[in-house]
């Protein structure tokens, strides 16, 4: 089973947000990542670009498929994960620590409680 | 559920990530795609491919039978050799690919799964007139050995007649050994064999192949490979609309006084032109996949086939179906941009090494 830590939140399409004093980062799930297989290109927002939550914000492929990416939050892009242009597989080995997509400056704080929780997340993967 | 191999219980041990392939449950990969990739690239990995189909073709009339069914001709292979070919339509688009083996008294064709009932249904069509006997082989499992070191690492498990035939085929020639087949044949672009062999030996065989070292790959990998050689995937690449012209199979074509199916199409438009199967590299950003659309600098268009990121060239290629003589840059269209892109005479990756051309 696919590691979900507890003190994340969850959009349903995947990815992940961590909150911390309202910049939040995302990415994506261990579960999407091994789903994905070998990612081989990331595609990212620019800095500065306003997002509203729901909105593609990049896009990940592997080997086999593209997959769009979805804010999980809305605000202001403040920051990307430049690694990832040269190491797309850090998805792959540390969905949760190197292989972090981009951060928001998040505009409406109440975007977080529309999240899963770590439970609801495992729910719905098992459901699948 | 779908169909399982003789080998599904020995996917599921070596972790084999499950998925439902032309209705049977095979292996994706087991673990990384692209680590299984290039340990075919650089020494040696095992494919089950027991679901392709195997037919057997026998009778007085088989060879007659199958010069008229197939775009190439048996007759330019001895027994011992194999011989890949389109079988058509009447209109010269490909029903199949296939692989056909000239034993002494009969033949064996190897088909796709996917493809299985439409080229049974369309052999026993095209057998009136012929004395032949068309027998499928349900019995035999296929392992796919492929790898610079394969044929050592596999020879050093077999014996006598099995490990000569591993040892010393040439490229397209085959050997049997009771139930046995071995052929030095691939879908990789890698030194190799296919082995057919009944499904009782093929467990123990692909666990002496796992405990020697050589690694499982599953049908992502099989995929990229089979890319990277430039060969090309039934259903992707042609099908039942398109000709052996339209999908770099021309040198398949053998265009003699006989008269197989689709021949006079293929007359028509080896004299009128067509558009041509040819590959692209990637210069800009993404990845290519099937169909993309290709721009080239005159505004024709055309479309992509197959496309991945190659690992072993560390770029994205793709096979790519263009108007008649494209060469030189286009613009792949990935998520309403335009991408540059680069024309190239494929294969893209020959025994480990880049060996694509631009054109």
């Amino acid at each position: 089973m696919s590691e979900i830590p507890a003190e994340l939140r969850y959009a349903s399409s995947h990815e992940w947000a961590k909150n911390e004093d309202g910049t939040v980062t995302v990415g994506i799930t261990a579960h999407a990542q091994d789903a994905m297989g070998d990612l081989v290109y990331v595609e990212l927002p620019e800095v500065g670009q306003v997002v509203a939550a729901g909105d593609e914000a990049g896009v990940v492929e592997s080997v086999k498929a593209a997959s769009d990416i979805y804010a999980p939050v809305s605000g202001e892009i403040v920051e990307i994960n430049e690694a990832l242009e040269d190491e797309p597989e850090l998805v792959n080995s540390a969905p949760y620590e190197g292989g972090w997509l981009f951060k928001i400056a998040m505009s409406e704080e109440t975007d977080l409680d529309n999240l899963l929780t770590a439970d609801q997340y495992q729910a719905q993967i098992e459901s699948e | 559920m779908g169909h399982r191999t003789a080998l599904y219980d020995a996917h599921v041990a070596a972790a084999g990530k499950m998925v439902d392939f032309g209705g049977w449950d095979m292996p994706i990969n087991y673990g990384s795609q692209i680590e299984e990739h290039h340990a075919v690239r650089q020494k040696a990995g095992v494919f089950d491919v027991s679901h392709m189909t195997v037919v057997d073709v026998a009778g007085a009339g088989a060879r007659d039978f199958l010069r008229h069914l197939l775009a190439n001709d048996v007759d330019r292979i001895e027994p011992g050799r194999a011989l890949y070919s389109g079988m058509l339509n009447e209109r010269g688009g490909v029903i199949d690919d296939l692989i056909v083996y000239k034993r002494d008294n009969d033949f064996r064709l190897v088909v796709n799964c996917a493809t299985r009932e439409t080229d049974l249904d369309w052999m026993e069509k095209q057998a009136g007139g012929f004395a032949v006997d068309i027998q499928e082989r349900p019995y035999l499992a296929m392992l796919a050995v492929q790898g610079p070191e394969a044929r050592a690492m596999l020879a050093g498990l077999l014996e006598g007649n099995k490990a000569d035939a591993v040892n010393s085929l040439k490229i397209f020639g085959f050997a049997e050994d009771g139930d046995w087949m071995i052929a030095r044949t691939g879908y990789t672009g890698e030194d190799g064999v296919e082995i057919m062999l009944p499904n009782a030996d093929a467990v123990a065989l692909w666990d002496q192949l796992l405990a020697a070292g050589v690694a499982p790959a599953g049908l992502g990998a099989r995929d990229t490979l089979r890319l990277e050689a430039g060969m090309n995937l039934y259903g992707n690449d042609m099908d039942e609309n398109i000709t052996p012209w339209e999908a770099n199979m021309g040198w398949t074509l053998v265009l003699n006084d006989r008269d197989f199916i689709g021949r006079q199409p293929l007359l028509n438009q080896q004299q009128n032109g067509h558009a041509e199967l040819v590959g692209l590299v990637l210069e800009g950003k993404g990845v290519l996949r099937a169909h993309q659309k290709v721009i080239l600098p005159n505004d024709e268009e055309g479309e992509i086939t197959s496309g991945t990121f190659s690992p072993t060239l560390g770029k994205s290629i793709a096979l790519a179906r263009l108007p008649a003589g494209a060469s030189g840059k286009v613009e792949v269209e990935i998520r309403n941009k335009r991408q540059p892109a680069q024309v190239v005479k494929a294969p893209f990756v020959r025994n480990g090494q880049a060996v694509y051309k631009e054109i």
